[in-house]
């Protein structure tokens, strides 16, 4: 996985609410045993017509966003089904941070195992990073993971919760399986007990 | 942790391996549940890394997202690119040794359909998938949850996830359902109370008169849309209901294991002052059937509504509901009985057991849809889709006009062929109506099986209790 620490970069505004996993990549891009190559499918029902051509109005075929590496979005965003294709679509896409009032809890899961960062901010942060992504490509984002801080353009900066065990992967790009693997005596110990208290496991 | 617990707090406690100091827990795995869409990239990161499955016995695979649901799929599935999942599917399943039911065999089905069914769910147990609907195994009074694939591969190789604990929700359905209400009812209306995001961080437990009155088959259906909610996991407390549904199950203990696993799944129910960081009530007799208008499966009415304006909404979901209304082609206003369909569905995780199968039937018995309608049925299991065949409920859909299909998650999400087209309306009895969702432009109205039964027959939505 790749480290995230700080990005400075375009945000694209997102205000829809509960934007829903088959919004962000559609069932019929799920059929990959892969996960590279989905961003150009991302959101591909809102930003495409039947025939493959843009619509010029989603904003991310709109000229000052077309290389957003931030998405500032509308409440409950990543509802729905448990596909990492999404993640992996909007990491592909290039998007390495997502910032809502909230995020559904799976999504939420599946981003810190790719290198995305959602960050949960109150509405009047996020609708001032609306705002201030509204202004298009001059106003950059700035997220600091270390610090926990986002800072818009205008210089206002908002501080924001992360969990230290998620921080510390994030930081550091490190392989959940490989840590869990260090604990592989605990695994073990809990297995034995569980032979014995509950053997019809 | 002492004092009184949730059912949800002694799950929880009885599969902590390990814990850290900031409470980041490493949760044992008793059952994972695998399909072709949401693991193949796991086991390719297995062997990548050259690791194993740890436990391929508590390990159960079986295709259903993107298999055709007509004859000699067993011998060649068109679409390539489901093919080729299906079979790395066949592959790493016996790569790896786990438990598999390809789709040659009868018991292949839907996977939340097949785990209950062979017994492999179990009180008590915790059991993930890589799918949001596992959820649906709550019904047992298990810990049952959505994972993303970096966790399949997690769970693959270690029999655990490093999990934080959720909060307690409780839901509560006091007193008795009305006639014509279903579990399905009952689970949207919960929904259209709390919105898609009212259950986020939290693990609910159903409970109340009107929960313990429903069948296994109704409890799962409540449990399995959790997820809309924002939950991850629902879980009802097992009771003698539970207990019967699962004795003589292939998987399910046997003997004197019986008898202690039965011992210890009556210790599982939330003690008396437990702490709940939430609560919800809901009366059952204000319940009625409903359906849903827009885009979200929070957008839920009883079917004697009307169609609703933007404006009766607030915030962000102002524009929401006017992109909703759009999608949807209505007019606020419009009587929702009013609404004119082309399609029904009937399956998929949420409805496509035995007993949604006889609600709908029962409605259909000696009638036929309306002409020009497609209706499919589309079985849970093989092994439902047999049943139905011996109690004479297939001849009763065939009769009235609808195609017989074989089991799988079919139109529910519409990977495989049975999709709808742009501006098709369909009643269905899945569980989620986002746009495109059953095909790019198709219009969802998400139902019970009785709903939807009555809404063939007529050609609109229909209040199922006109025709009962």
């Amino acid at each position: 996985m790749e480290k995230f620490t700080t990005l400075t970069g375009i945000a694209a505004p997102m205000p829809l609410v509960n934007i829903d996993t088959d919004m962000i990549i559609p069932k019929q891009f799920l059929k990959t045993i892969k996960r590279s190559g989905l961003g150009k499918n991302l959101f591909d029902e809102m930003r495409f017509t039947q025939d493959g051509k843009e619509i010029p109005d989603f904003v991310l075929n709109q000229p000052a966003y077309r290389k957003a590496e931030i998405l500032v979005a509308g409440d409950n965003f990543g509802c729905g089904s448990s596909r990492e294709h999404a993640p992996w679509a909007l990491l592909d896409f290039g998007i390495r941070c997502v910032i809502s009032t909230s995020f559904a809890d799976i999504f939420f899961s599946n981003c810190f195992k790719n290198g995305i960062l959602p960050i949960v901010l109150p509405q009047e942060a996020v609708d001032h990073l609306m705002d201030d992504a509204r202004k298009g490509a001059n106003a950059r984002i700035t997220v600091d993971l270390e610090s926990q801080t986002v800072t818009a353009s205008d210089g206002q900066t908002y501080g924001f919760n992360v969990d230290p065990f998620k921080k510390h992967c994030l930081l550091n790009g490190l392989d959940d399986i490989g840590l869990t693997m260090e604990k592989a005596d605990s695994i073990e110990k809990f297995e034995k007990t569980l032979a014995q208290s509950r053997p019809w496991v | 942790m002492s004092g009184p617990k949730t059912i949800y707090d002694k799950i929880w406690d009885a599969h902590v391996a390990h814990e850290d100091a900031d409470g980041t827990c490493l949760l044992y795995i008793d059952r994972h549940l695998v399909h072709e869409v949401t693991s193949p990239q796991a086991f390719e990161g297995l062997r990548m890394t050259g690791r194993k499955v740890r436990a391929p016995e508590k390990t159960i695979a079986v295709p259903d997202h993107n298999v055709p649901t007509t004859p000699g799929r067993d011998k060649h599935i068109d679409n390539e690119e489901s093919r080729i999942q299906v079979e790395a599917l066949d592959k790493n399943a016996r790569d790896f040794g786990i438990n598999y039911y390809p789709v040659s065999d009868i018991r292949q089905g839907i996977v939340h359909i097949v785990g209950p069914e062979q017994g492999w769910t179990l009180p008590g147990m915790t059991v993930v998938c890589g799918d949001s609907h596992t959820a649906t195994h709550g019904a047992f009074g298990a810990l049952a949850h959505g994972i993303g694939t970096s966790e399949v591969e997690h769970v693959l190789a270690t029999q655990t996830l490093i999990q934080k604990k959720s909060k307690n929700m409780k839901v509560e359905i006091t007193g008795k359902l009305r006639p014509g209400v279903t579990a399905k009812d009952i689970t949207l209306s919960v929904i259209g109370a709390t919105g898609t995001a009212g259950g986020t961080g939290y693990v609910i437990e159903y409970c109340g008169e009107a929960i313990r009155d429903l069948s296994m088959e109704g409890r799962m259906t409540v449990c399995n849309m959790a997820i809309e909610g924002g939950a991850r996991a629902g879980l009802i407390a097992p009771d003698e209901k539970t207990f019967a549904y699962v004795m003589g199950r292939p998987h399910a203990p046997k003997g004197a294991q019986w008898e202690a696993a039965l011992s210890w799944w009556k210790t599982l129910y939330t003690d008396e002052g437990a702490h709940f960081d939430k609560v919800v009530v809901l009366k059952g007799e204000d319940i009625a059937p409903v359906v849903t208008w827009g885009t979200s499966p929070e957008d839920v009415l009883p079917i004697t509504g009307v169609v609703p304006a933007a404006s009766d909404f607030r915030g962000g979901k102002v524009e929401a509901a006017q992109r909703s209304l759009d999608y949807m082609g209505l007019t606020p206003g419009q009587k929702l009985s009013d609404i004119k369909i082309d399609t029904v569905f009937i399956g998929s995780c949420t409805n496509g057991r035995i007993e949604d199968l006889r609600a709908a039937a029962a409605i259909l018995k000696g009638k036929k849809i309306k002409e020009g309608m497609r209706a499919m049925v589309v079985p849970g299991s093989g092994l439902v889709r047999a049943q139905a065949e011996e109690e004479g409920l297939a001849q009763i859909f065939i009769d009235a006009g609808f195609e017989w299909r074989l089991a799988g998650c079919s139109m529910c999400l519409a990977m495989n062929p049975d999709q709808l087209s742009p501006g098709e309306r369909c009643a269905a009895t899945s569980n989620r109506n986002f746009e495109g969702r059953q095909g790019r432009g198709g219009r969802t109205h998400l139902m019970s099986p009785a709903m939807a039964a009555a809404a063939a027959v007529t050609g609109h939505l229909t209040d199922v209790r006109e025709m009962m």
